[in-house]
């Protein structure tokens, strides 16, 4: 063993920075803790206000540890249920609709008036929010859980589709070309070479979606959409933490079983 | 019969990867396709199903003039004209039977291909194709859970499956260790010489073609510059096709020097688009 460049100089090796001028650099992060600062010491802070909330916050801590589930079991029954199928059918009307749309909008496989028209659909449900969606279906169709299944069925449109698109783009493209290459048509390319290397993907969105719903309509619930949200939203009004807190249990809860249960399915679909 | 006619293909990018390729191609007889990455090999088989659109000149199929047909009669020829790739391009998630299946989707409507009932005949077909290429018990797997050899035996059970009456096949050893390569490859030549088809196989392993097909194509940036049997691939030959070299030591390739290294990634830069 003999070390052949014993003798030469070691020669010294830094990462280069990202910024490689050092004024530029220093300058720039000066300028960025300057802007933090001044932007935190213009958020107003009511500090009498916010002793009082501490007050009402530990309440509702300690009804949060002492839930009460028995005295309005049935209103949490009943906005679970609602809720639960709210949840259920936006997502499956969201999925039959979501398809299509996101077969529309992948770039390597629509053409191009068919893109444009798609992606346009993807970019108006992705740029409102599901509460403000949730606002406009209420005024329009009235308190209740409808409102809420065509909020969460508009919001899994955009959220469905612009994946799928997505990964439509990123397929293997020799499978699409072999297939191709038999003679089979656009649909027949779709079925055989798209469709297999997507679905467990689609099926994984499709579960967490079902999960991301489920959370959403507890919050739209607020906003007058029906479902747990609204049964939460009376409890908290009423100064009732504890069943708010009991509310809240059973929420998370329902989130960890469809957690771990979508995790299974989509190791299993693999 | 394949008849190629002045075939040229320029890219968007304004790279010119064919000026003028002509040759035939008579039934029964197995091609070799020999030239450096980048020479336009993969260009050239792809135009001549359109997979690839050619710039300008003539591809004929017996009497068909490939080059001339619309969308419809364009897929109509496809189903007569198998194809086998180099990464296989099998359909992973499908099972080795859908994919060798698959290869009769141009004669079947769309809903018997979506619901999966082919016609016996074709079923029958494709159960005699699995036990010729030696996977008969390994109908229902799935085609990702076979080693590199065995799939590349379902693609060519797919290209057979669509009863074609020429094959193109790009680099199908080029995944595959030595003794599969040869395998494979016999595979290839003893079913094109049993059916009588013409076929053209792109290939980077020159001793390889030597071994296997009856005739080589030399092509040379776009033109072709060799056409003979492997009998008068000699080292000159191969000079003009590959550049200079020292071809007496090619299999120690690995050993090259900077220069040699570079020479070669000049070449391949085109490559990207093919």
């Amino acid at each position: 063993m003999t070390v052949e460049n014993a003798s030469a100089a070691p020669r010294i090796w830094r990462k280069q920075p990202f910024i490689k001028n050092p004024l530029t650099r220093w300058g720039l992060y000066t300028a960025a803790l300057i802007y933090l600062a001044l932007a935190v010491s213009t958020v107003p802070v009511n500090w009498a206000r916010v002793w009082e909330g501490l007050d009402r916050g530990w309440r509702f801590v300690q009804g949060f540890l002492v839930p009460d589930f028995t005295s309005r079991w049935g209103d949490i029954l009943i906005g679970m249920q609602e809720s639960l199928t709210m949840t259920v059918t936006s997502t499956v009307v969201g999925i039959l609709i979501s398809v299509p749309i996101g077969i529309g909008a992948a770039r390597n496989i629509a053409p191009a008036p068919v893109y444009a028209i798609c992606r346009g659909i993807i970019t108006i449900s992705r740029s409102f929010q599901e509460i403000i969606i949730a606002i406009l279906f209420v005024a329009m169709f009235g308190f209740g859980p409808f409102a809420g299944f065509l909020t969460l069925s508009f919001a899994t449109i955009g959220f469905l589709s612009k994946l799928l698109a997505e990964d439509i783009e990123d397929i293997d493209e020799s499978q699409t070309e072999a297939i191709g290459a038999t003679g089979g048509g656009w649909w027949q390319v779709v079925n055989y070479a798209i469709q297999p290397q997507v679905m467990p993907r689609l099926i994984g969105l499709s579960l967490y979606r079902l999960d991301i719903n489920f959370r959403e309509s507890a919050v739209i619930g607020i906003v007058g959409a029906g479902g747990i949200g609204a049964t939460l939203n009376t409890a908290i009004d009423r100064y009732e933490y504890d069943t708010a807190g009991a509310i809240l249990i059973v929420i998370i809860l329902i989130v960890m079983v469809a957690e771990y249960s979508s995790g299974y399915v989509r190791k299993w679909v693999q | 019969m394949l008849r190629v006619e002045n075939l040229r293909k320029r890219y968007r990018t304004g790279d010119e990867a064919l000026k003028g390729v002509s040759f035939s191609v008579p039934a029964g007889e197995v091609v070799g396709l020999i030239g450096p990455s980048g020479a336009g090999k993969s260009t050239l088989i792809r135009c001549v199903n359109r997979l690839v659109e050619p710039t300008d000149g003539n591809v004929f199929l017996n009497d068909l003039n490939i080059t001339q047909l619309g969308r419809g009669d364009l897929k109509r020829a496809r189903r007569r004209i198998g194809m086998i790739f180099q990464e296989f391009a099998l359909v992973e998630r499908l099972s080795v039977m859908e994919n060798v299946l698959s290869g009769r989707l141009g004669y079947v409507s769309f809903w018997q291909s979506f619901t999966r009932r082919f016609p016996q005949a074709d079923v029958d077909k494709a159960f005699a194709l699995l036990e010729r290429v030696g996977l008969s018990d390994h109908a229902d797997k799935r085609a990702d859970a076979l080693s590199g050899g065995q799939r590349q035996r379902v693609g060519i059970a797919r290209a057979l499956e669509q009863d074609p009456e020429l094959l193109l096949i790009d680099e199908p050893t080029a995944s595959l260790d030595p003794k599969t390569s040869r395998q494979i490859m016999r595979l290839i030549t003893e079913i094109c010489r049993e059916r009588n088809l013409p076929t053209i196989i792109n290939i980077h392993d020159v001793p390889l073609a030597q071994a296997f097909v009856d005739r080589i194509l030399g092509l040379q940036d776009g033109e072709l510059v060799f056409d003979g049997p492997p009998s008068e691939l000699t080292e000159s030959v191969l000079t003009r096709i590959y550049g200079e070299e020292d071809w007496t030591t090619m299999r120690g390739d690995q050993d090259d020097g900077e220069d040699g290294r570079s020479a070669r990634l000049i070449k391949e830069a085109p490559a990207e688009l093919v």
